[in-house]
């Protein structure tokens, strides 16, 4: 697999139920090749991986087939039945990454920057595009009229959106199988006639086995293959667990006391136990569990699961061959809701049990730097259950708050407000006067008693000036209530009609892209980029007219407010051009000095 | 802030607390031009008549804003004041009473007047009304003497500056803090701008508020500009457009360069505001602690 190339013996069929042609697989990165065992038969195969677009197979089952199913993108399949399912894997996993290399492929050409060229592309990669599309009606608009429009090639309309392709392909998470759900318990199979029990061991049981039953693994790795062989050892379990169903507590303590391996198996498993104490070490100090007593069904006995084992009083010497069902339910769950922890094939049982036992040893390293979170936590309990009668004053120390002088808030708001309103002539002008304080207290009172005295000054106002103000304020009132885009609430835009509307933020976004590849092809390196820039060019002169249009087609009350939206995408453009325009002339200078024929 | 919405009544009934800059300074300044105090006062009392007379319910309390202290002058709800004339003979006391006050002998330019006080004495008066014959401590020490109509219904209740004299720098963090208040009591406060400059704590107030804020263009028209829009009650503003600011710059500048910034560093605890990263806050002296040079992203910087 390694070398990039696969061989094995398999079956072609044209469906599950044909016993199928016998012959030899062969897989490359590129390609796969069958050649029946029968030279005189004519279904040799040679198809590219391009062509291929996903693959089915069978679960894994000892009644079942081993098959491999690969599906044609343009519909069909090839259906292959392999010897073995371990073979079936094998092959499986080199045509996913083959099947996936192909993909990278097309997307790499794609999006290769400097020259991009209509190259064939991935299905998966025009599915992802075609969706984006579909998702994003603007994305869409702009497409067709730039792309379908021959300005810009399908590649390069989509180099600028490589993100968005990512983020649309980062959506599909990569399938992970999970642990199976259901407990193996044992289901000897006895025949009735004989006395033999059968137990039936996959790779995937002995994953749960060693999952949920540190000891058992912890024993494999110690007596296999050393003391007994593999076999041996499966079949000592078995027969511990054979022990267990039977439930017969005083049997299986004297099974054990005549065989230590066996005794193993039989007796509680320590190392659960003492994970067991380390997880109730870390739970929060503050929880009540005696208080939660009366919840629920906890008040009966084994949490209200039916009683299956027989309740017996125990002589002490049985006690650690006690199994409770409901620690194994809780171990099982345990184990479950972890997932897959180790990433190792299941087919060697012994790699699997190191994977474990290095999985567990780095959790408990982890477990020791805990050490010092754990001791954090006590003082956290130690803070919250303490008696608050019996603590001093925690305030913190209280720094008095000295503000020097106000005036420093004041000088930085007076001149922005000054600044706003736009009359800074007026606001920095220092009033040069200067009276004693009986003059001015003097004046003020004057002023108070001759009104007291003569009464109102007669008329109040004159309707001269009265109607100066009026006019004023109207005027002031009228101008500012069509001071627009000072609200950032309302829009402009909404004031438009809707056709209007929409024509100008298509135009803006179809500028936007045009200077975007403008801008992004200098400096001028290749002919490519000089053909892309002419293109552009010559889009972009095309939309003058069009904005030209739309402001003339507005009604004379909105032109204005059009004619200052358009105003910057004009701006926009006419930067590209004086660009375009200045390096042409750069270009046409150095052409000059060196007549070469640089593009 | 929008405008205080009306209660149920079909007639808007208004409290309308007036504070009359009496800044003897800034008088003496205006003595020689188009716009002398008789003229002044001779158009607010013909507004405040004409606020009486639109609604028999209408209260008008008016505040004289002096150069170091200011009082009441006049309420409309005491009995022995039905006219705004009346206010004529207190503010002569009151002008005698705060030339005693007075330290210094002689004020370089027209000097300040006493805008934070009068802002907070009026929004006292306003919650005192609210709260209805309970009496606040705080009212009693500034000596509040007035009879409140206490009644379901409550008058809407709105504060009209009318000031001359120039921003005091010192008053800042009163004046801000009286604005805030209104703000949270949802009292607006219209400010009429009389003297030559703009003023940024009227404009802020006003804006904050939901107020308005005017500087009349003709200073002797004064009459038309507040009983146009000075006089409008707080439903009517639902539908009536009046003038509105175009807009008011809140950047801050920097407490160290002045320079207007659109971000930058705030102290913890004064808020003041820099473009740089200091070790210490010159303006309340706090140390600004040296762990966050670690980490640059976690530092105090915010938009302002």
């Amino acid at each position: 697999m390694a070398d990039g190339k696969l061989v094995k013996r398999a079956k072609y069929k044209t469906s599950v139920k044909v016993p199928g042609v016998p012959g030899v697989l062969k897989l490359t990165k590129e390609r796969f090749y069958f050649m029946p065992n029968d030279p005189t038969l004519t279904t040799k195969l040679n198809v590219e991986f391009k062509l291929i677009k996903g693959h089915k197979s069978s679960k894994e089952c000892s009644s079942k087939q081993a098959l491999l199913n690969l599906t044609q993108a343009q519909g069909g399949n090839y259906l292959f039945e392999f010897d073995s399912f371990p073979d079936r894997d094998q092959c499986r996993d080199f045509v996913a990454s083959a099947i996936a290399a192909c993909g990278e492929i097309g997307k790499a050409t794609a999006e290769k920057p400097a020259v991009p060229h209509d190259e064939q592309l991935s299905a998966t990669e025009m599915g992802r595009r075609i969706k984006l599309l579909q998702e994003n009606s603007e994305l869409q608009k702009l497409h067709r009229q730039l792309v379908i429009g021959g300005i810009l090639s399908e590649a390069e309309f989509w180099a600028a959106r490589k993100k968005l392709l990512e983020q649309s392909e980062n959506k599909k998470p990569k399938q992970r199988v999970a642990l199976k759900n259901d407990m193996w318990s044992v289901k000897p199979l006895s025949d009735g006639q004989t006395n033999r029990v059968t137990f039936n061991l996959t790779p995937e049981v002995i994953h749960q086995i060693f999952a949920e039953k540190p000891a058992v693994r912890q024993a494999y790795l110690k007596f296999v293959p050393g003391k007994m062989s593999e076999k041996e050892f499966w079949t000592k379990y078995s027969r511990a667990e054979y022990l267990h169903s039977t439930k017969n507590i005083v049997a299986a303590a004297a099974e054990a006391a005549e065989d230590e391996e066996l005794a193993v198996f039989l007796k509680q498993d320590d190392m659960l136990v003492s994970e067991a104490r380390r997880k109730i070490r870390r739970v929060d100090p503050t929880l009540d569990m005696e208080a939660d007593e009366g919840d629920d069904y906890m008040h009966l006995p084994d949490h209200g699961l039916p009683q299956g084992e027989t309740k017996e009083i125990l002589e002490p010497q049985y006690e650690p061959f006690k199994r409770s069902f409901s620690q194994y339910l809780n171990q099982h769950a345990a184990v479950v809701l972890r997932g897959r922890v180790i990433d190792v094939e299941l087919g060697d049982t012994r790699s699997v049990a190191e994977a474990f036992t290095r999985t567990n040893q780095a959790e408990q390293a982890t477990e020791v730097s805990d050490e010092n979170a754990y001791r954090e936590r006590v003082k956290k309990v130690s803070r919250v259950a303490e008696i608050e009668d019996l603590q001093g004053p925690r305030d913190p120390p209280v720094a008095l708050l000295s503000i020097k002088d106000p005036r420093d808030y004041f000088d930085s708001q007076q001149a922005n407000a000054i600044k706003a309103l736009g009359d800074a002539e007026t606001g920095i002008r220092p009033l040069k006067f200067s009276v004693s304080k009986e003059e001015a207290f003097c004046s003020l009172k004057d002023s108070i008693s001759e009104i007291n005295s003569q009464g109102l000054i007669e008329p109040i106002i004159s309707p001269e000036v009265a109607l100066k103000v009026f006019n004023g304020l109207s005027q002031n009132i009228s101008s500012t209530k069509y001071h627009l885009g000072k609200n950032p609430h309302e829009s402009v835009l909404d004031q438009l009609p809707s056709a209007t509307k929409n024509d100008l933020l298509l135009h803006w976004t179809s500028i936007q892209e045009l200077l975007k590849h403008f801008w992004s092809s200098y400096p001028i390196t290749t002919k490519y980029f000089y053909t892309k820039v002419t293109r552009l060019k010559d889009a972009m002169s095309q939309i003058y007219p069009k904005l030209q249009e739309i402001k003339e087609s507005v009604q004379s009350d909105v032109r204005h407010q059009v004619s200052l939206l358009v105003q910057p995408m004009l701006q926009a453009l006419d930067a590209a051009f004086a660009h375009y325009d200045a390096d042409i002339q750069k270009r046409s200078a150095k052409s000059g000095e060196r007549p070469n024929g640089f593009v | 802030m929008t405008p205080v919405s009306s209660k149920i009544y079909a007639d808007d009934v208004s409290l309308l607390m007036v504070l009359v800059d009496t800044n003897p300074y800034f008088w003496s300044s205006m003595k020689n031009t188009a716009f002398p105090f008789p003229k002044f006062i001779s158009h607010v009392l013909a507004f405040l008549n004409s606020i009486l007379l639109l609604n028999q319910m209408n209260q008008v309390v008016v505040i004289a804003t002096g150069y170091n202290s200011c009082d009441y002058v006049f309420d409309s709800s005491t009995s022995s004041m039905q006219r705004a004339e009346c206010l004529l003979e207190k503010l002569g006391d009151f002008v005698d009473k705060d030339e005693s006050l007075s330290q210094e002998d002689s004020v370089d330019g027209v000097g300040f007047s006493l805008l934070s006080g009068s802002l907070s004495m009026a929004l006292c008066c306003i919650l005192n009304q609210f709260i209805g014959n309970v009496s606040l401590d705080l009212c009693e020490l500034l000596d509040i003497q007035r009879v409140f109509r206490s009644g379901p219904l409550h008058p809407q209740p709105r504060i009209l500056c009318l000031h001359g004299s120039p921003d005091g720098p010192g008053q800042y963090v009163a004046v801000m803090n009286s604005i805030f208040s209104a703000q949270r009591s949802m009292v607006p406060i219209d400010s009429c701008v009389i003297g030559s400059q703009h003023s940024a704590f009227l404009q802020q107030a006003s804006y904050i508020t939901g107020g308005v804020y005017l500087k009349p263009q003709v200073s002797d028209g004064l009459f038309q500009y507040l009983s146009i829009v000075f006089a409008t009650d707080l439903h009517s503003r639902s539908f009536l457009q009046l003038p509105r600011p175009v807009g008011v710059d809140f950047r801050a500048s920097c407490f160290c360069h002045k320079n207007t910034i659109d971000m930058g560093f705030i102290c913890s605890v004064c808020l003041s505001i820099f473009c740089k990263h200091h070790k210490k806050c010159s303006t309340c002296g706090s140390n600004f602690g040296e762990a966050r040079k670690q980490d640059p992203s976690a530092s105090d910087q915010r938009r302002t």
